[in-house]
């Protein structure tokens, strides 16, 4: 009842603040209140801004540890793949890191890349640590998720691109940004320029952020349990989803195979409401199934892939990918990533882990730096309650929230990408 | 490939083709169990498919696939083509040519293209598709000047797509094993043969009706490369998915049954 008091208002507010401050900022009106279709839809095009800009965009590749093997099976990942578009004239530039299991050239990152390049900023594309190519080329331990370490993994690959550009351009400012699990990243990223000053990033914007890692992804493989029959009719559901986006790819000729899937999917079908949530979890356990996979080819930890086993190039992989898209971030947590920590650190405890993964460990940081800035969206579905109003608390002025969007739904409307360029224009 | 379609080409397909194979078999058509690396005693996972998986549930994403050596081969090498030959080539292409001139080549491909979608399409008794198709060509190789310009499509007129193999499987001929092809990438046995069928229909029409010199067959077949390639939205290992040969297995193959259904 009072949240749906608190969003009449909030819309009431929003019309009379269109209505008497005539040429202040564009009105936000995101269409769809229900948080689900938000992050499966999308924003119509109609919602978003005219970004007309074409964008010179370079894809390059990067070794970023010399003497790293790869394992044969992943050949084609031994160097770090990523992104970049350079202004003519003397610009800012702004670092994008993807979100989990995203890519340098993803839809996330091009969009936001967008933005920033046609008000003028250089932009450089990450992958995300969490990608199957950042793991095998460019992360220390190859165990992603450890909130300090993939910080270090990232701070490292910008320094080497910086290297490879830096001599191209020049550049006025440095700017930091990323989303979902990427904002996540850049708040530690930020922390970590603190000492090492390679960039001091005038600012640096953290979009649609997980507060307490450990909470987002148990409510992501929850989101499975909304497979009709239960998680073990996966494989049906998952054949369905497969020969649905078939039939999506079948009747469109320009469609990427990866990132429009789901809303490409979801304009075919038109799921139920249920389905979207088993939609959503999907599209994440695949990124958890690739992740922990790679991981495992890489440090022979034995998680899917029985240790001290060498799988050929030609291994046939169907009961590896059978298991690991059966296994969530929570199982990956669990059997892996904190044995591996504890191994390393035997004191730490399981709980001291979950809590050390979390915005809360630098909290005191978050709250004094005037360059952290944070946009969320009240219905975000990879937070738990109060832990927007967390992000309300801890980052004060510097914290946009806005009433609905879901998970990431409303990133392309025009108000968002407004804001995130006049962030970085201080 | 890059002498155009002369008379010495088919026999050094003929050539290329076996060559490839042979080359795939010798590489990599041995190895695909598990090896034990010396000195470990190998230990079972933590999760084995013993313990996650209900053996009386069906999982997904398997199929026949009695070439998988020799498609997986292919696969990687097909990778190397793109990402070394055919990529620079098209980014290349994209720097020194102007957009109206990239427009004008995609149209006269695709434009070029009705004259086999309209022979699949008689075989397949479609008298709408053959109409539509044959609609198609006679506007845009005359007002749209010889395909250039695509004038049919303002005025309404649907582009089909239709290939030898989509007839044979029209016919109820099945898919047969799962075939990366080199350099045309995934594809079955059946849809194989059919792009053979295609290309020489294809060879045949442009002999007919425009008959061109030595060097044009070479012009003609560098820029339907490049403008082939820039066209297909698809990178290999593009997904970052360890498993992307058995994703992409099943897109192509579910996507050719429905292009069948049409």
């Amino acid at each position: 009842m009072s949240i749906r008091t608190l969003r009449s208002v909030g819309i009431l507010a929003a019309v009379l603040s269109a209505v008497l401050l005539p040429g202040s900022a564009p009105a936000y009106d995101y269409p769809f209140d229900d948080p689900f279709v938000a992050t499966v839809v999308g924003t119509p095009s109609e919602f978003r801004p005219e970004l007309a800009v074409t964008v010179p965009l370079k894809r390059r590749s990067i070794k970023i540890f010399p003497d790293r093997e790869t394992p044969e099976l992943l050949f084609y990942d031994d160097k770090l793949r990523y992104s970049y578009a350079l202004q003519k004239d003397p610009a800012p530039l702004v670092f994008i890191i993807a979100g989990t299991g995203g890519s340098h050239d993803g839809r996330g990152v091009r969009q936001l890349g967008r933005a920033f390049y046609q008000a003028g900023f250089h932009y450089v594309g990450l992958t995300s640590p969490t990608h199957s190519n950042f793991i095998v080329a460019a992360s220390e331990s190859s165990v992603p998720g450890h909130a300090y370490e993939d910080a270090e993994d990232l701070y490292r690959v910008m320094e080497r691109i910086w290297e490879k550009i830096g001599r191209k351009v020049t550049v006025t400012d440095f700017f930091l940004t990323g989303y979902s699990l990427g904002a996540f990243n850049t708040a530690f990223v930020a922390k970590l320029d603190e000492e090492r000053q390679s960039f001091r990033f005038r600012r640096a914007l953290m979009i649609n952020s997980p507060v307490r890692l450990y909470s987002s992804i148990s409510l992501l493989d929850r989101m499975l349990e909304n497979i009709p029959g239960g998680e073990d009719n996966f494989g049906q559901f998952y054949q369905n989803l497969v020969d649905a986006f078939a039939e999506v790819y079948t009747r469109s000729d320009e469609l990427q195979l990866n990132e429009d899937f789901l809303y490409q999917a979801y304009k075919v079908f038109k799921p139920e409401k249920e389905l979207l949530g088993a939609l959503i979890g999907t599209s994440f356990r695949m990124s958890a199934a690739n992740m922990a996979f790679s991981s495992d080819l890489m440090t022979n930890f034995g998680y899917i892939k029985p240790s001290n086993v060498r799988l050929p190039k030609n291994a046939d992989l169907a009961k590896f990918n059978h298991v690991a898209m059966r296994l969530g971030f929570t199982d990956y947590f669990h059997a892996y990533f904190y044995p591996y920590h504890r191994a390393k650190t035997p004191t730490m405890s399981r709980a001291d882990l979950i809590e050390e993964m979390s915005l809360k460990s630098i909290e005191d940081y978050l709250r004094t730096s005037d360059r952290m800035y944070a946009m969320h969206n009240e219905d975000d579905l990879i937070l738990e309650p109060g832990e927007v109003e967390f992000i309300r608390d801890v980052f004060g002025d510097r914290a946009m929230i806005y009433r609905n969007g879901g998970h990431m739904g409303n990133i392309q409307h025009r108000e968002l990408v407004e804001h995130m360029v006049q962030v970085f224009q201080p | 490939m890059k002498s155009g379609a002369g008379r010495g080409q088919p026999f050094r397909t003929h050539l290329l083709f076996p060559a490839l194979l042979l080359a795939a078999l010798a590489t990599g058509g041995c190895s695909t169990a598990p090896v034990v690396v010396e000195g470990d005693e190998p230990e079972p996972p933590v999760f084995s498919a013993s313990r996650v998986l209900r053996p009386d549930v069906e999982q997904f994403g398997d199929m026949d696939d009695p070439f998988a050596p020799f498609n997986k081969t292919m696969y990687r090498f097909n990778y190397r083509v793109d990402k070394y030959v055919l990529l620079p080539l098209v980014i290349g292409y994209y720097k020194v040519t102007p957009r109206f001139l990239r427009a004008g080549v995609h149209n006269f491909f695709v434009n070029f293209r009705n004259i086999t979608t309209f022979f699949n399409s008689v075989l397949q008794f479609s008298g709408r598709k053959s109409a539509q198709t044959a609609g198609r060509f006679a506007v845009n190789s005359t007002i749209g000047l010889a395909g250039l310009f695509d004038p049919a499509t303002a005025m309404g007129i649907p582009q089909h797509d239709e290939d030898f193999g989509q007839t044979l499987g029209k016919w109820g001929i099945g898919a047969g094993p799962y075939l990366v092809l080199p350099l045309l990438g995934p594809s079955s046995v059946r849809d194989g043969v059919g792009l053979g069928v295609d290309w020489y229909v294809s060879n045949w029409a442009r002999e007919a009706l425009l008959d061109p010199n030595d060097w044009w067959k070479r012009v003609w077949t560098f820029l339907y490369v490049i403008d082939t390639r820039a066209h297909v939205r698809f990178l290999y290992y593009g997904t970052g998915s360890p498993f992307e040969y058995r994703l992409v297995r099943e897109l192509y193959t579910t996507k050719r049954r429905l292009d069948i259904e049409k």
